[in-house]
């Protein structure tokens, strides 16, 4: 028997990444304590800039290996840089820790009882942390996968190196670290549920297709008639599994609490990345797998973008606290990123990929900003605290402002550009409806991001309001990153557009 | 001769804006003096170009291109007609005046100024944008975009409810931009379909859109305009709006801004959908009507002046759009006309108003009386601007009023005649107003008021120059704007109706 021939090059960009994770899990047994903070960050963004320069070093590289279970292609590259330069944004924010007094956004032991006596000698020792980054680089490799896996099985590898992860990280809270705990458990149940489905229809549509390849799965729905409810069975169970990922409804309710509870530089990652990365690995399945039966899957795609737009929008305007009113906001994006997939063809794969770009440099830039308003027990994330911002601090509320009006699609900034791509796609397959629906969500949605923006900018600020913390080094460049991000995609979109339209082929 | 105009007149204000912006703080004196000097640059920048453009004597002129997204086909494209000239001047020129007329007015609020001109700067950019775009993308981003300057300036400065006024202002126009967003798609759809993806108005409006496809991009276009004009049932927002801004801003904005509504009609609804044009013409000629007498109605019945105004301004944009949708080439001239007019009348009653207001500290009708008394000047141009307003034969709105009527008489007779009882009105709101405020005895709070001051008369000065210019030789002015209408009147496939003469009418 033959050994199967691995293409290291092609693979280079995940094999850095998992790399560093390794490194970094070997740093924490045996370096010790003072300097793993920097040398863990450092390796970290080593690792993300250099899979980044390999990942530019493949460009139009198009082709299936590792024994056909990674497809490296226009849209796998295309989300594995993005998902990279977020990701190192994302590693910035883990990075800062002038906010919390010398601390980080994480506990010192994440094992240690919240409120118990370990704890608190932990805290007063001022011990830090530093296994998130190993933890963190895990994950992202397990989403450089995800959107390039090329068989089922790969994909299920990837779903759960990318999720095991995020699992942990999400109950790792400095503070409030009951509701990042049950954010974390509520998370791993639900997720594990979603991966139990997704494992069911993959194994459906083995029995229909006798392979997990999904070149094969394709072949195969042109030669098995009379197994359709197999075929259709298996499509859906997997569209359950992917769509939890990527928080549409009727699948988000774990979004808001998880968003809420975990720390929030983790949960700028996870809405972030994760989306890209949920979002290739289902445009890749249904693309290439579920291209010929699309007439199938569309209205359900239909159905759900619908109610994933209206339940994000209409949800979110009942918020009163910012991360929930955000993860509110990112399940509403959710169902615009859908209206752009539903056209099923290249200009659908374009606009999405573009899509998902704006949407987590924004997303990121967002959450970083609420980690610099903070009061007494942390930060400060009920809305009513941050009346008159914009008279304390211009700047951060101007930041703030330019995130919230790039999720309400204003023109001049990357979020309408966005949407204007993803509407034209739906349109131009003929769903009229739904990006009339679309329409008057983003109406809606305007309605509760300006409303953060009139608080901020049009009240007067309480007595005893939160202060606005001065970050380090790290979260500034990180959210100048963003903020330029915003901008440029908003004012010159073209490179970027013309760059996810080359990118939009899929190889088969 | 090739100097980019109109380029100029985007870039000067929008680079002020950022200087302005940038003035340190306490030294909010030097902000005001280089914001006014910025808009008195662009208004002479302005002048001249008005008189290079008549001197020239073609139709279309100062044209400019360039790709601003290639693959989308979308372009920075400007160009000017007389239309839209004629409405550039008058931003141009409005602007300086607003500044000066909220010259003191921030502090006596105790609030800080540089904002608002860095802000009424940038909405000029935006607004010359909007007027001089041949790009419908570009119309739109700019149509949208200027929300957000216009939503803090309502917010920021406004009165006591302003919070209410500002966040429905937005969520009003928000909607109709979103719904006109679907439209634009749609429309450019239209194009990719047709193989040459372009959002340039020339390339649109090349286009053979089919009568069913026209008449919902019409609904889409017409109801985002209808919103911004404000034409009835689509204007609660404006009398909110206007009476919450300070005046100067409730001058900008209805003076000004709300010309963009009243100008997409001619310049984008009439050439993109000619036959959906003729099918609806009935139907908004018959919003335009009950535009014109609501409006006036309840003028007559308001308490606050501000409201009072805004309700004028309903009646007239009642007008404007009437004349609009006669189709016929005086309706059209006359409205073109008519939105120059109503802006210096409106301007000049919004700033009289604010220095009455400013005096006494009250915005009700009922705080006032025998102001004439003690200020002779004040009360001079008060009746000014409101005998303006109510077209007094020999000040610039009696033309376009009579343009309209006569235009609109020719196709609709019935409505002509109604309109007709729009001037009635017009002489009952007005003088009421005028007798109420300024005549008889001097009251116990009015008898000390003082006159206009120097900063006062300057303000004013111009406003009614102009006004007694265009009523006594509107020619040079209805001459450009004729050359520009006519394409436009071609391009919806309408000719005039023959003049009804006693011996024509005989022989039928």
């Amino acid at each position: 028997m033959n050994a199967p021939t691995i293409e290291y090059g092609e693979l280079l960009p995940m094999l850095i990444v998992f790399g560093a994770a390794i490194i970094g899990v070997l740093i924490e047994a045996f370096v010790p304590r003072p300097p793993r903070h920097l040398l863990q960050v450092g390796l970290a963004l080593v690792a993300l800039i250099a899979a980044f320069v390999a990942v530019i070093w493949l460009a139009g590289t198009s082709l299936v290996g590792a024994a056909g279970s990674v497809a490296i292609d226009g849209p796998a590259l295309f989300l594995q840089g993005a998902i990279l330069v977020l990701a190192a944004i994302s590693v910035l924010f883990f990075a800062e820790r002038r906010l919390e007094g010398g601390g980080d956004a994480f506990a010192p032991s994440a094992s240690a009882l919240p409120g118990g006596a370990a704890e608190r000698t932990l805290v007063t020792a001022g011990v830090l942390q530093t296994e998130v980054y190993p933890l963190t680089m895990f994950a992202i490799g397990g989403m450089l996968l995800f959107p390039a896996a090329n068989d089922l099985l790969t994909l299920f590898v990837a779903l759960e190196v990318l999720s095991l992860p995020l699992y942990l990280l999400a109950g790792m809270a400095r503070r409030r670290r009951l509701l990042s705990q049950e954010a974390a458990l509520k998370y791993f149940l639900l997720g594990a549920f979603s991966s139990a489905f997704f494992l069911f229809g993959a194994a459906l549509i083995y029995g229909f297709a006798g392979s997990v390849q999904l070149s094969d799965i394709d072949v195969a729905l042109g030669t098995r008639v009379g197994q359709e409810g197999l075929l259709l069975a298996g499509v859906g169970l997997i569209a359950v599994g992917l769509l939890f990922k990527v928080s549409a409804a009727p699948f988000h309710s774990w979004t808001p609490d998880v968003y809420q509870g975990a720390p929030t530089p983790v949960t700028g990652f996870m809405a972030a990345c994760t989306k890209v990365a949920a979002f290739g690995a289902m445009l890749r399945i249904f693309y290439v797998s579920f291209g010929a039966v699309s007439s199938d899957w569309q209205p359900m795609f239909w159905a759900v973008a619908v109610l994933t737009m209206m339940v994000g929008v209409v949800v979110a305007l009942t918020q009163t606290d910012v991360k929930r009113m955000l993860a509110y906001s990112s399940i509403a994006h959710a169902g615009f990123i859908l209206t752009g997939m539903v056209a099923a063809d290249e200009i659908g794969t374009a606009s999405v990929l573009f899509y998902l770009v704006v949407y987590g440099f924004t997303t990121v830039g967002a959450f970083a900003v609420i980690t610099l308003v903070r009061g007494p027990a942390g930060e400060a994330t009920h809305l009513a605290k941050w009346a008159g911002l914009g008279k304390r601090s211009p700047l951060v509320a101007a930041t703030f402002a330019l995130f919230l009006l790039a999720f309400a699609g204003i023109p001049l900034t990357s979020g309408f550009v966005g949407k204007l791509v993803v509407f034209s796609a739906a349109i131009d397959a003929g769903a009229v409806l739904l990006v009339i629906v679309g329409v008057v969500a983003s109406a809606i949605a305007a309605f509760f991001y300006i409303r953060v923006i009139v608080l901020m900018f049009f009240t007067e600020p309480a007595p005893d309001g939160p202060t606005v913390a001065v970050p380090s080094l790290w979260t500034t460049v990180g959210i100048g990153l963003g903020v330029a991000a915003t901008i440029i995609l908003g004012i010159v979109p073209g490179p970027m557009l013309e760059l996810a339209q080359q990118a939009a082929t899929f190889v088969r | 001769m090739n100097f980019p105009w109109l380029t100029t007149l985007i870039v000067v204000p929008l680079l002020g804006a950022a200087l302005t912006a940038l003035v340190p703080r306490g030294l909010e004196l030097a902000a005001k003096r280089l914001a006014l000097f910025i808009a008195v640059i662009t208004a002479i920048i302005a002048l001249v170009a008005a008189v290079a453009f008549v001197a020239e004597g073609q139709p279309e002129q100062f044209v400019e291109q360039y790709e601003w997204v290639g693959s989308l086909g979308v372009f920075y494209a400007v160009g000017a007609n007389g239309v839209s000239l004629s409405l550039i001047v008058l931003t141009a020129v409005v602007t300086p005046i607003v500044l000066l007329a909220m010259w003191r007015e921030a502090e006596a609020e105790r609030r800080n100024p540089k904002p608002f001109f860095a802000l009424v700067l940038l909405l000029e950019a935006m607004i010359i944008g909007t007027f001089a775009a041949q790009d419908v993308l570009l119309f739109y981003v700019l149509f949208e975009a200027m929300l957000v300057p216009m939503y803090f300036l309502i917010g920021l400065y406004g009165g006591p409810q302003r919070r209410y006024a500002a966040v429905k202002f937005l969520l009003y126009n928000l909607l109709g931009g979103l719904i006109m967003l679907a439209a634009v798609i749609g429309l450019y759809v239209q194009s990719v379909d047709a193989g040459q993806p372009s959002f340039l108005l020339a390339d649109l409006v090349a286009l053979d859109v089919p009568v069913d496809i026209q008449r919902w991009l019409f609904l889409g276009f017409m109801f985002a305009f209808a919103i911004k004009a404000p034409l009835w049932p689509f204007h609660t927002w404006l009398p909110d709006a206007a009476a919450e801004s300070t005046p100067a801003n409730a001058a900008y904005l209805s003076g000004v801004m709300d010309k963009v509504g009243t100008f997409g009609m001619i310049a984008l609804v009439l050439p993109l959908f000619p036959d959906a044009t003729r099918e609806f013409a009935p139907v908004v000629v018959v919003l335009a009507v009950i535009s014109i007498v609501y409006g006036a109605l309840l003028a007559v019945g308001q308490t606050d002046m501000k409201r009072l105004i805004a309700y004028t301004s309903i009646s007239h944009f009642g007008f404007i759009v009437l004349g609009i949708f006669a189709l016929t080439s005086q309706g059209v001239a006359g409205s073109t006309l008519y939105m120059v007019n109503h802006g210096l009348s409106t301007v000049a009653l919004f700033v009289i108003v604010g220095f009455l207001i400013v005096r006494r500290g009250s915005r009700l009708v009922a705080d006032y009386g025998g102001v004439a008394q003690p200020a002779p000047i004040l009360a001079g141009s008060l009746l000014f601007a409101g005998l303006s307003g109510l077209a007094l034969p020999g000040l610039a709105t009696f033309v376009s009023e009579f343009l309209v009527l006569v235009g609109t008489y020719s196709r609709y007779r019935a409505a002509g005649v109604v309109a007709t009882v729009g001037i009635i009105l017009a002489a009952l709101y007005i003088l009421l107003f005028y007798q109420r405020t300024m005549t008889g005895p001097a009251r116990e709070a009015t008898r000390d008021f003082p006159d206009l001051r120097r900063r006062e008369i300057l303000v004013v000065a111009p406003l009614v120059a102009l006004l007694l210019a265009v009523g006594f030789f509107p020619k040079p002015l209805l001459d450009v704007i004729d050359d520009g209408v006519r394409p436009t009147l071609v391009e919806v496939g309408v000719s005039d109706p023959e003049p009804i003469t006693p011996t024509a009418e005989g022989s039928e």
